[in-house]
């Protein structure tokens, strides 16, 4: 009898696997910061996978390049936690620095550069040696972190300096502080390297820095009809693959911007869930999807209508999201 | 000490808070050759001097340096009735230094460097004489955490040298006819946490309030902004009784036995109501409502749930940063006046930030002028009202362990912003600059 079943589920897992073959079936990962849980849903059926209890307040989350390990901050347990991207087995714990919220993965996936909200300072960890590989001080209250695709330079933004800092990868060093608007929340490239984008929250703008002279050339700003000015508090930043767009996630006012990267001007608004807070993108740039924290759901956005399809319930308070890459 | 209303009661501190800087040291020394305090028994001695701050401190040559004073004045109250709401002796004093170290922390890629000069006056001291002292220091920036009288006794005798900022009184008055352009408020007024508490009775549908106030002036001017608020809202003030204070110990071995029978007596054949509204700044009687009533009411005002800028417990839009950088430094929780002070010393620092300079005209300017705002953990950019200086905030209502909302409510809807209605607001104003 035992054994009968054993076999039936065997089949069955052998079949599920085979169905779940599209090439553009990825994974989404949703940190859910206050069940401390991480939710998995699949880009092909836009249905939850399954959701797997993680560390505590669960917030930045990222994937290695191969797909193979996600990446997930778990603030309150001031750890970075490594799970093997399939099973969600956690794996181990990489150093981290205290508080950590959000970080970005260099892009050779070599090293994590993590922002420590408590102590200003960004922690470098060597992702493979699982060692601390330098820490750099910034502003008060770390948060925003991109890295340049070329590798050379990461970002960091501080929340009560208001500062983007640039940092060197190759010396650890600052080598320009960029005085944003209040609260800087996130930092994006553009693909091709030549401007930095930084949301600010409570000054309600995109500044658009232009790296080769480390100055703001553009300061987006928005503008809803029926919308209080205070309630538009731009946090995450995306911009397409294509380099074309940029999703600009508008927190409490329920809304994504779409901005035409050349013209910086906002196409339009798109309505998602309540308190909008970060964006992640399929690598084939087909979808994009929001994490909506009051309203404990994920949008699914159509990148070429550029129109919300879906809304995916998922854990309690989604804080970040990332899509394996195959 | 979780209460906002309570600022107007800054107690001595008890002995030495051990950081004053050099100046806070001269300042305090000339203070206690020059002053006579007015209640003997009850004067602090003036902070004694302190040892020289540590050569690490002191800031390179090509680095701005910005002076930025917290004047605090004590005032003579009585013990509190609870032994938990004892205000620490650091109290507004080390939200002040928080924010230096924040400031300091931005100023290192401003080259920028942050001092705060600590300077206590006794009951009954000569404030003026310890901000001329400051002026010669040239120290142009004071924060003050004092009663009303001597915000503008300090205001009027510093005319266009220093900027004030009230990080104390809550006085309407001097939002009001008693403004003054050189004087800037961080904390709510007494108007603006009554409107924070009758929005969210409205919302409630709790609106026959049976308003208890205290027999002190500072207990009456709260009971009236109480009045204003339930006026200007829609509420109704069915019944209105003034609690005696009849003086005597604090501390007693059965004093609750007592309690437990007068407060019943006192509060029985009231109208009917839906709160028993409490305004008892002075702490008196407040908290011996709760629980101990003739009816089973709730209590809000001055006890029960209770209207503040800041709650030890707030933790949203990132204020558990900040909660936990004042925990890490000072091993205790944050208050409103620390709060107070910290949005002060901030104020400074993002303008010097702004404006690139530690000079006083540009920064002062930078903080009056439209471009100004204030990001202090409380969802939204904080900006002064320019007709009378006020701090535009979202105000905490909480019970002392939890925040329970925070006002406006939604739909109090407002042309310019939402904030403006909480407190006097433009038409309103009798202030004249």
């Amino acid at each position: 009898m035992t054994t009968r079943l054993a076999t039936y589920a065997a089949t069955a897992l052998l079949a599920a696997t085979m169905l779940a073959g599209p090439a553009c079936a990825y994974t989404v990962y949703v940190s859910n910061e206050k069940d401390n849980t991480v939710t998995l849903i699949d880009t092909a059926t836009l249905e939850v996978i399954k959701t797997v209890d993680v560390g505590n307040r669960p917030r930045g989350i990222t994937i290695s390049l191969d797909g193979k390990h996600l990446f997930v901050c778990t603030s309150d347990d001031d750890t970075v936690q490594v799970y093997d991207a399939k099973t969600m087995e956690l794996l181990y714990d990489l150093p981290s620095g205290p508080d950590p919220e959000l970080f970005v993965l260099a892009p050779d996936g070599k090293h994590l550069y993590i922002a420590n909200e408590d102590d200003a300072l960004v922690t470098v960890v060597d992702v493979e040696s699982r060692k601390m590989v330098a820490e750099i001080p910034v502003g008060v209250e770390p948060e925003g972190m991109g890295v340049s695709p070329d590798g050379k330079f990461v970002v960091n933004t501080s929340e009560t300096t208001n500062m983007a800092h640039i940092i060197d990868t190759a010396s650890h060093e600052i080598v320009e502080n960029v005085l944003v608007d209040s609260r800087p929340r996130f930092a994006e490239f553009t693909p091709d390297g030549k401007e930095l984008w930084v949301s600010s929250e409570i000054g309600g703008t995109v500044s658009v820095i232009d790296m080769a002279t480390r100055q703001i050339t553009t300061k987006v700003e928005f503008e809803i009809a029926g919308v209080a000015k205070d309630a538009i508090q731009p946090v995450g930043v995306r911009i397409s693959k294509d380099g074309k767009k940029a999703l600009v996630a508008l927190g409490p006012s329920n809304r994504v911007a779409v901005v035409d990267t050349a013209s910086k001007q906002v196409e339009k608004y798109l309505l998602v869930g309540q308190r909008v807070w970060q964006l992640a993108y399929t690598p084939d740039g087909k979808l994009g999807f929001s994490t909506n924290g009051n309203s404990n759901d994920v949008s699914v956005i159509d990148m070429e209508t550029m129109e919300v399809t879906k809304s995916i319930p998922v854990g309690g308070l989604p804080w970040g999201v990332v899509v394996s890459p195959d | 000490m979780q209460r906002s209303i309570r600022q107007e009661k800054f107690r001595p501190a008890t002995g030495s808070t051990g950081t004053a800087s050099i100046g806070a040291a001269l300042v305090a020394v000339a203070l206690a050759s020059v002053t006579l305090p007015a209640i003997a028994q009850d004067a602090a001695p003036a902070t004694p001097p302190a040892a020289p701050a540590p050569a690490a401190a002191k800031a390179p040559a090509d680095v701005a340096n910005v002076k930025i004073a917290v004047l605090r004045q004590a005032v003579d109250a009585p013990a509190p009735l609870s032994l938990l709401d004892i205000p620490p002796a650091d109290d507004g004093f080390s939200g002040a230094r928080l924010a230096a170290e924040d400031n300091n922390t931005t100023g290192r890629f401003m080259k920028q460097h942050f001092d705060i000069v600590e300077v206590e006056v006794p009951v009954g001291g000569d404030a003026v004489a310890a901000l001329k002292d400051l002026l010669a220091q040239d120290v142009h920036f004071i924060v003050t955490l004092a009663p009303a009288d001597t915000v503008l006794a300090i205001a009027d005798a510093a005319g266009d040298e220093a900027l004030i900022l009230n990080a104390g009184a809550p006085d309407d008055r001097l939002r009001g006819e008693d403004c003054r352009a050189n004087v800037l408020h961080l904390g709510p007024s007494r108007a603006m946490l009554a409107d924070a508490l009758a929005q969210f009775m409205m919302w409630k549908r709790w609106d026959e309030w049976f308003l208890i106030r205290g027999s002190h002036p500072n207990d009456e001017l709260w009971a009236a902004a109480l009045q204003r608020a339930a006026t200007r809202f829609g509420a109704k003030v069915v019944e209105e009784r003034v609690y005696e204070d009849t003086g005597g110990s604090r501390r007693t071995d059965t004093g609750h036995v007592q309690v437990q029978k007068q407060i019943p007596v006192f509060t029985q054949r009231a109208e009917e109501h839906d709160v028993i509204v409490v305004a008892d700044e002075s702490e008196i009687f407040g908290e011996y409502l709760p629980y101990r009533t003739w009816e089973p009411s709730l209590v809000v005002g001055s006890a029960g749930l209770v209207p503040m800028s800041w709650h030890p417990a707030h933790e949203s839009w990132g204020a558990t940063q900040l909660q936990s950088r004042f925990v890490k430094q000072n091993n205790r929780t944050m208050s409103p006046l620390d709060y107070q002070a910290w949005m002060a010393v901030r104020t400074i620092g993002e303008a010097a930030t702004r404006t690139k300079s530690g000079e006083f005209a540009p920064v002062r300017d930078y903080i009056k002028g439209p471009a100004f705002n204030l990001a202090a953990f409380k969802g939204q950019a904080l900006t002064f009202r320019p007709w009378d200086g006020q701090l535009r905030q979202p105000v905490i209502l909480g019970t002392p362990k939890l925040p329970v909302t925070v006002s406006p409510q939604e739909g109090y809807l407002h042309k310019v912003t939402e904030l403006d209605t909480l407190g006097y607001d433009q038409p309103e104003s009798a202030c004249k600059l």
